[in-house]
């Protein structure tokens, strides 16, 4: 098996490129870097593995955060969380995990399946579920194609742990989930049931870190030869530009814990004269310049800083803030039929179809997986 | 009511003498590496020059970056002994992770992490553990800490933890200086764990300096209170900003453009603040300067204290001229070497000041020097620099409708005509002390952020508690209770969990007490 084992620095590039594709939600990869980088300075590793290397019967669980990011800033993580959770689930299920994910590459939980990786050295699978930030647990390429529902968990920093032995539908898992983590305080780790490798193979959207990795490569690269970060993103991605501009307005609302909104965007230099309005539940969704659908969900809407290129998540959105609105296109596997029904403009309650803006393409995996080992 | 207002900068020490709001005088003075020495010579000077006896004063105002000097220099800070209360949460991050190593090693006098805290709807994460404070104490006071930083997980959300604990140290270590989070900072546990270290690491330095300032002021035979200024343009009373040091640390341009608001009336505007190296480009939004989003680093620490959102670029009255094919002017400057290195001034570098002395926007120094200097290439680098102004004001602006532009700082004789986007560009008398005019109009405030659960109340008396405790803070603060208004209040649900969490930060302000 070939790994890719990651560095400080490697840290510093893949936050920058999980908050880009966090598409204005998944909470901030703040936290998640100071706790990687603090891990391999203990002298752990975190080594990364492409799905394709798995063994297909090799077990694997996704782990990422739950609750409200605005918690979790301040009731900060113990760090073991996902050990207990790990352990409790190996003793359910009466077999051992072999490598674990991210449900979501998009923002901290993108780093988050390190972490506890690192501590229990297991390697790190190079995809994720979503190839960007969903607000809900059933919403993942996984779900989409049949993952079960069950054992799923939760633990939290005081030492409570929770497995769900059975739950009627994603849906309902989701509920469950969200309802035991108010309990918890308003902030946990979760796990969805395990995967083989196989399923991860063929269901995961492949390579997300590594595509992390290589945005925020472009952004440091670009800011060090004082070039336009921005620019250097949309080479990376294959995105296009919508509108370099200014925040004009925001006008939030909150409904059954999401944070909805709409934000207006002037355009600035050659889009001076054009405004665009996007539509937030929890992440950017909705792209319209007057009557007109830019972009929609499941594509990408990523709002980055003009000058830095740092994403732009929905809650620092304020009056007057100069940015860049992208549009990358969605995974392969988020634009089906059948992944539309989860995660398209209907899921979100709207009433149109989806209407691709670009031409899907899966991330390659960065060069780096060199290092032999078991 | 007479006021003194005195704003120390990096090479100037201004202050401006005002009755009421008529501006008496105003003078400039060299900044003393002591600072005190220098603010009582601006001081003499501005009272000889309006002819007022120091025993008239009502009140000294002073801004100073004496102490943020002190934090990215690391120099006089002091030891720290960090206690959190957390139970077992937020051990994946320990105090000081997300600091730089040299300020590190000055400030760290050990941390320990103990049972207590709250979670977001106040319940206990752990009761206090008093045996584990009580034996911390008993190692800092052998090793010879005497400033202690305590901060509780939600601290905001109940104080009761800190202010239990503050007692305890108290009762240990009777001799030393306790900093609480909640008093310090906003939600968010590293960056005002980080503030409220920063805070006690400057608690010495805040009690020389501001006991140096009340013995010059009994020399210059001043009686009347003494305040400083804080980061967002508002007035501490000196016993308090003995505590809270860290409060003054981010005030430099925040009194510039307070007082450009006082100084023209107008109370939304873009200030544009033209020194000998920099144009410091602002925003006024109902008298107050507009704060950026995110927090402050000080120093390389993160903390979430609101700063003015100021745009900062290379352009002074010393910024370096060099002629050609594609004339430049800046970004370098020959800085406070201007009267040595101009050429009017008889130096060897063609600068800013020189380009406005040889279109006769000034009159300095020796203009026959600048008989080279063609009409035509005045005019054009006059243009070129007013076009550099306006590119970034075009940026500033919160919409492409003309708005009043307010020019302040000595550099801003380089500007003499209307500026594109603009509805008018106004030079105010004075122009060249708004910062101490700044210092000395200002207000206080109280300010309070915090998670409020709303289960069992309602939000109406959700948000009066939130309020009536940022007007206390206020009074605390030396503002008279009867003139406290509501500055600002901002509501932000919690957003991914249905349920009746707010996050609610509010501002009051009012007047000085007389």
């Amino acid at each position: 098996m070939k790994y890719w084992t990651l560095t400080e620095t490697d840290i510093d590039r893949i936050a920058i490129g999980c908050g880009i594709l966090g598409t204005g939600g998944g909470g901030s990869t703040y936290h998640g870097a100071l706790r990687a980088k603090a891990l391999l300075r203990e002298g752990k590793r975190i080594r990364m593995v492409r799905p394709a290397d798995m063994a297909p019967d090799a077990q694997i669980i996704g782990l990422g955060g739950i609750g409200a990011p605005t918690v979790g800033i301040e009731k900060i993580a113990e760090g073991a969380e996902g050990v207990r959770l790990m352990q409790a689930l190996e003793h359910h299920m009466g077999r051992k995990v072999d490598a674990v994910l991210g449900d979501e590459v998009g923002g901290g939980n993108g780093i988050a399946p390190m972490l506890t990786a690192a501590m229990v050295d297991l390697p790190v699978v190079d995809a994720d579920g979503m190839g960007r930030a969903f607000p809900e647990v059933q919403m993942t390429t996984f779900f989409i194609h049949g993952q079960a529902v069950k054992p799923a968990g939760l633990a939290d920093a005081d030492g409570n742990v929770l497995i769900i032995t059975e739950a009627t539908t994603p849906k309902m898992l989701e509920k469950l989930m969200r309802a035991s983590t108010i309990a918890m305080g308003c902030t946990a780790l979760m796990t969805t049931a395990p995967m083989s490798g196989e399923f991860v193979r063929r269901f995961g959207v492949p390579h997300t870190t590594s595509q992390a990795w290589s945005l925020g490569d472009a952004v440091i690269n670009a800011r060090a030869a004082k070039e336009d970060p921005v620019e250097a993103i949309l080479k990376q991605s294959g995105g296009v530009r919508l509108m370099r501009g200014k925040v004009t307005d925001i006008a939030r609302r909150i409904s059954a814990g999401f944070n909805r909104g709409t934000l207006t965007v002037a355009g600035l230099d050659e889009d001076a004269g054009r405004s665009i309005a996007i539509e937030i539940q929890n992440e950017y969704l909705i792209a319209r310049e007057g009557e007109k659908i830019i972009t929609m969900v499941p594509d990408l809407i990523c709002i980055v800083d003009s000058e830095t290129g740092r994403a732009i998540g929905t809650e620092e959105l304020r009056y007057g803030l100069r940015i860049d609105v992208l549009s990358m296109p969605a995974p392969v596997l988020l634009r089906s039929e059948i992944a539309l029904e989860s995660v398209g403009p209907r899921a979100f309650g709207y009433d149109f179809d989806f209407v691709p803006m670009g031409i899907s393409a899966d991330a390659p995996a960065v060069p780096y997986y060199t290092e032999e080992g078991a | 009511m007479l006021r003194i207002g005195v704003d120390v900068g990096g090479t100037n020490t201004d202050a401006a003498l005002l009755d009421g709001s008529k501006v008496l005088a105003t003078v400039k003075s060299s900044t003393t590496a002591d600072v005190t020495s220098g603010v009582g010579t601006a001081i003499r000077a501005v009272l000889a020059e309006a002819g007022i006896a120091a025993g008239a004063v009502n009140a000294v105002m002073i801004g100073t970056t004496h102490f943020l000097n002190a934090v990215v220099e690391g120099r006089h800070l002091e030891k720290v002994g960090i206690l959190r209360l957390c139970g077992a949460s937020t051990r994946s991050l320990p105090p000081l992770i997300d600091w730089p190593d040299n300020l590190r090693d000055i400030v760290d006098g050990g941390a320990v992490l103990v049972d207590g805290g709250v979670n977001y709807d106040g319940s206990e994460i752990a009761p206090l553990d008093g045996p584990a404070i009580r034996a911390a104490c008993r190692d800092w006071r052998a090793r010879g800490i005497s400033s202690i930083a305590i901060c509780s997980v939600f601290a905001l959300v109940d104080p009761r933890m800190e202010n239990e604990a503050a007692d305890i140290v108290a009762e240990e270590m009777p001799e030393a200086a306790i900093s609480l989070s909640h008093r310090v900072g906003r939600t968010g546990l590293l960056p005002r764990e980080n503030a409220t270290i920063l805070n006690a690491s400057l608690h010495k330095l805040g009690h020389e300096t501001v006991g140096a300032f009340r013995s010059a002021f009994a020399a210059l035979g001043l009686t009347c209170p003494l305040y400083l200024t804080q980061n967002d343009g508002t007035l501490m009373a000196a016993d308090f900003s003995e505590r809270y040091p860290v409060f003054t640390i981010a005030s430099g341009p925040t009194n510039s453009m307070r007082g450009a608001a006082f100084l023209t009336g107008l109370s939304d505007a873009a200030v544009i603040d033209i020194g000998g190296t920099t144009t410091d480009i602002g925003m006024l939004v109902a008298g107050f300067p507009r704060t950026r989003s995110e927090g402050a680093a000080i120093g390389g620490v993160p903390t979430n204290f609101r700063v003015p959102d100021v745009y900062s670029f290379g352009l002074g009255g010393g910024s370096i001229v060099r002629p050609g094919e594609k004339p430049t002017v800046g970004p370098d400057s020959v800085g406070f070497r201007l009267p040595e290195k101009a050429i009017c001034f008889g130096g060897d570098t063609l600068t800013a000041t020189d380009i406005a002395v040889a279109a006769g926007l000034v009159d300095l120094g020796d203009r026959s020097r600048l008989s080279h200097i063609t009409p035509e290439f005045a005019r054009q680098m006059l243009a070129q620099m007013k076009a550099s102004i306006e590119t970034v004001l075009d940026r500033m602006k919160p919409s492409a409708e003309p708005i009043p532009a307010i020019l302040v700082g000595g550099g801003s004789v380089l500007v003499d005509a209307l500026l594109e986007g603009t509805s008018v560009s106004l030079k105010p008398d004075h122009f060249g002390s708004a910062n101490a005019i700044g210092a000395a109009i200002a207000q206080v405030s109280g300010e309070v952020d915090s998670v409020v659960s709303l289960e069992g109340t309602t939000r109406e008396i959700a948000l009066e508690g939130i309020v009536a405790e940022a007007r206390a803070r206020a009074v605390e603060a030396g503002a008279d209770a009867s003139t406290i208004a509501l500055a600002e209040i901002e509501e932000t649900p919690l957003a991914y969990l249905p349920g009746n969490a707010v996050r609610v930060a509010a501002k009051v302000i009012g007047e000085l007490r007389a």
